[in-house]
């Protein structure tokens, strides 16, 4: 997929389940429809219960890439107001 | 005039230790009650009980301190609520389940439709002993499938599309069992290993798997006197008339085959396993009757 530009920029690595998702959520909600979010979230818990809980809420997921020290990047783009 | 308490047992009516006094059991399917029983629920218990209800170990209410006197009252008083006494003694109890995927975002199978179905075929039935069925919509297992005289745990067949999928490696990492991996960006599912939990696909950021309800079957549980893990014995099942026909095999097997008063897993033990089995994959293969 090629290059994904985002609006804004959230890190959660510093922050655990579930204010994880809590963070990422109301950043979408401060958002316009259509804007991308790119997310800095860990391995484990984050990666594995953040992009179901955004893909739940009816925000479309557009990539999740692998940084080389074992964070993500996913990337949301807003959907709904 | 003698009271004949096996016959109120049968319908629902338990006789408790205070003399005359019933603990009335409501049938309930599936755990689900509407607002409207729970009022001729409530007004029953204050009118004719001690104003309180039980809650039973399987999703039942029962209304404790029903005097022998008032029974055709209480009877009529519930059916105009909508509310059926259930049924006690050596036939199919209630059918127990778990909310599933009509509210469950973990549920792989629709477990309320499957219960009213399993009740409307199965319940009350005459066994040589009570048979319970227990509903499970995933592999979470809030129900306890395997306690059961016929446990049913939902799953999903999975398959992946590879038009949707980004290669984020997400489902690997979500998958328990090991059974997902990905080489040079295609996914590649262990059938052997996979459990139909359907996590990669709930989790699946990009949409790229499809997903197909079946059933998980358990065979011969027992949560009483003695307690045994029900055990499986055909594979994944993706049709509802198979599950039906397999369910219709097991009660057919433990009427022809149980003493009285002898539990489905103890028929099982005293005849051999291999003639349950026979039975069951004769009803998956569609060879019955």
């Amino acid at each position: 997929m090629a290059y994904i530009k985002a609006d804004e920029r959230l890190d959660i690595t510093d922050v655990v389940c579930p204010v994880t998702f809590v963070k990422t959520k109301v950043a979408l909600e401060e958002m316009e429809e259509g804007q991308i979010l790119q997310v800095h979230l860990n391995d484990g818990e984050p990666v594995q219960n953040v992009p179901r809980s955004v893909k739940d809420e009816g925000h479309r997921i557009l990539k999740l890439e692998e940084n080389d020290d074992g964070t993500y990047e996913l990337f949301i783009r807003k959907v709904g107001e | 005039m003698a009271v004949d308490y096996a016959v109120l047992k049968k319908g629902g009516f338990m006789r408790q230790k205070q003399k005359n006094h019933f603990s009335l059991r409501l049938s309930v399917v599936g755990g689900q009650v509407t607002a409207e029983q729970l009022v001729a629920i409530t007004e029953v218990a204050k009118k004719f009980g001690r104003g309180y209800i039980h809650l039973t170990s399987r999703q039942g209410i029962e209304i404790p301190f029903i005097r022998l006197e008032d029974i055709d009252s209480v009877k009529a008083a519930l059916a105009e609520g909508g509310v059926s006494p259930g049924v006690c003694g050596p036939r199919v109890r209630t059918i127990t389940a778990c909310q599933g995927a009509a509210v469950c975002p973990n549920g792989c199978i629709e477990t309320e439709e499957l219960a009213r179905e399993l009740n409307d075929r199965y319940f009350g039935q005459e066994l040589p002993h009570k048979f319970k069925f227990g509903v499970t919509g995933c592999q979470n297992n809030c129900l306890k499938a395997e306690e059961n005289d016929l446990g049913i745990k939902g799953g999903v067949r999975v398959s992946w599309k590879a038009d949707k999928c980004f290669a984020c490696g997400l489902c690997a990492k979500l998958c328990r069992e090991g059974a997902v991996s990905i080489h040079d960006g295609k996914v590649a599912i262990d059938s052997g290993k996979c459990n139909y939990c359907g996590r990669c696909a709930f989790g699946c950021p990009a949409d790229a798997y499809e997903t197909a309800p079946g059933y998980l079957l358990s065979f011969g549980g027992l949560f009483g006197n003695r307690i045994q893990k029900g055990s499986p014995i055909v594979p994944f099942v993706e049709d509802k008339e198979k599950l039906f026909a397999i369910c219709d095999a097991a009660l057919q097997f433990f009427r022809e085959n149980a003493n009285p008063s002898e539990r489905f897993r103890s028929t099982i033990e005293r005849v051999g396993k291999e003639k349950l089995d026979e039975a069951v994959w004769k009803a998956y293969n569609g060879e019955t009757k």
